[in-house]
């Protein structure tokens, strides 16, 4: 019997208290059961990990690496969204 | 995420004629850019690193049998647990770097069959026996060593899957060194006939070890093309005597022979090793090594044993989803 190619899951682990979930890797596995539990085996064997979210990889959907320039032009030209646009007298100290 | 987009890389092979783009991304890589799955990149490029990073993976796959020879009678509880750990990090630097080799657009189960057909290479350094329990510490020591000297340059590998699959690998690779050199230290301090074994490890081990770093630069194949895309960032001869001129102090301290009498140290005080028996390497490379049909039999086994696990696993899941369709419908 041909076995169907196992599926491939993106992990994230968050690492500490207060810290959000990091994307580490990914693996193959059958069901998210499995992949939580290889995540934890693959991605946790040194105290990596309070908290391990598996995604299967076909969920995400990203951007075009290729179309970056159109993406992010609206951010680059906006150098007013940045406090350091904005003058304020020294004497008013910091801000 | 990085996989399934690489349907992209039909058009990619398309555009390969294309001057321009293959200029952008020299540009790229010369501004040390890194480079990732969905980029463009040259045919030849994914070509190449699809090959070394998957050997890279085979090579610690089939690198659990050796020392997997020795866990059952490691000398003691402390002993055995460290290999078990150290055997365990081996089996996950493989499935990271099956991970990042997967990105430029091979399946899992294509890279694996690749090698359980005998298509695709690993190191030819795991086709050497482990006679003693001494060997457990050379391994660690000087195979683990030598495979530091390798990857710690490839954690700047102009591909970005690649270059952070060697991060992690790294760093748990210290350990591994350091658990050799102590089985080494402590043979060494031990009865006469423990510093023999260690001695004998030492000798059989040393030349093999030097092969790892391939071939000498003058007949390196795949050189020219790897530096200029800085997936190599020293050349295999560098490597080779970076390791050597690390590794002859370590000797020393430990009171052990390297085994090449015409070993000499230069005015620099670089540590000048003899002709490496390049015959010998081509013998276990062609699959003639002592251990290379033990090796390639074991995988194959544990392979198709494990079969039917992957087939239950499988199957188990589609009738699970199957049942959560017909609930969501009701």
């Amino acid at each position: 019997m041909a076995t169907p190619n196992t599926p491939l899951w993106e992990v994230f682990i968050r690492s500490r208290n207060g810290l959000a979930h990091k994307h580490v890797g990914s693996l193959h596995a059958s069901d998210a059961i499995m992949a939580l539990q290889a995540a934890r085996d693959i991605y946790t064997r040194r105290g990596e990990g309070l908290s391990i979210w598996v995604v299967p990889s076909s969920a995400i959907t990203a951007s075009d690496p290729a179309e970056k320039g159109m993406m992010f032009e609206p951010a680059e030209s906006k150098i007013y969204r940045h406090p350091t646009f904005y003058e304020v007298p020294d004497e008013v100290g910091h801000m | 995420m990085y996989t399934q987009a690489l349907n992209t890389a039909e058009t990619a092979d398309r555009d390969l004629e294309d001057a321009g783009k293959a200029a952008q991304f020299q540009a790229r890589i010369d501004a040390e850019e890194r480079i990732e799955p969905n980029d463009w990149m040259p045919a030849a490029y994914r070509k190449t690193l699809t090959r070394q990073i998957s050997q890279h993976a085979h090579s610690e796959i089939v690198g659990m049998l050796p020392e997997g020879n020795w866990i059952t009678r490691a000398p003691t509880l402390r002993r055995k647990a460290a290999l078990l750990a150290k055997v365990q990090d081996e089996c996950g630097h493989g499935l990271y770097l099956y991970a990042a080799a997967e990105t430029l657009g091979s399946s899992r189960e294509e890279l694996v069959d690749a090698m359980l057909a005998g298509k695709a290479k690993y190191s030819s350094i795991f086709n050497y026996p482990t006679l003693t329990w001494a060997d457990i510490g050379t391994i660690g020591w000087l195979v683990d060593g030598a495979a530091i000297m390798n990857q710690i340059p490839l954690c700047r590998c102009s591909y970005g899957p690649y270059a952070r699959a060697m991060i992690r690998v790294c760093k748990e690779e210290s350990f591994h060194q350091r658990q050799g050199y102590e089985i080494m230290v402590t043979l060494c301090r031990g009865s006469e006939e423990q510093k023999a074994m260690a001695q004998d490890a030492l000798n059989r081990w040393w030349w093999p070890v030097l092969m790892m770093f391939g071939p000498p630069d003058a007949t390196s194949q795949h050189s020219d093309t790897s530096t200029k895309w800085k997936i190599k960032r020293f050349s295999n001869d560098e490597l080779r005597q970076k390791f050597v001129d690390a590794t002859v102090p370590q000797a020393q301290y430990l009171g052990l022979t390297i085994p090449d009498p015409g070993m000499t140290q230069d005015a620099d005080g670089h540590w000048r090793h003899s002709e490496i028996d390049w015959t010998e390497f081509k013998q276990v490379l062609t699959g003639n090594g002592p251990c290379n049909r033990d090796r390639m039999a074991a995988r194959r086994k544990a392979h198709e044993e494990g079969a039917w696990v992957r087939e239950a696993a499988a199957s188990y899941a589609a009738k699970r989803a199957q049942r959560q369709t017909a609930q969501a419908a009701e």
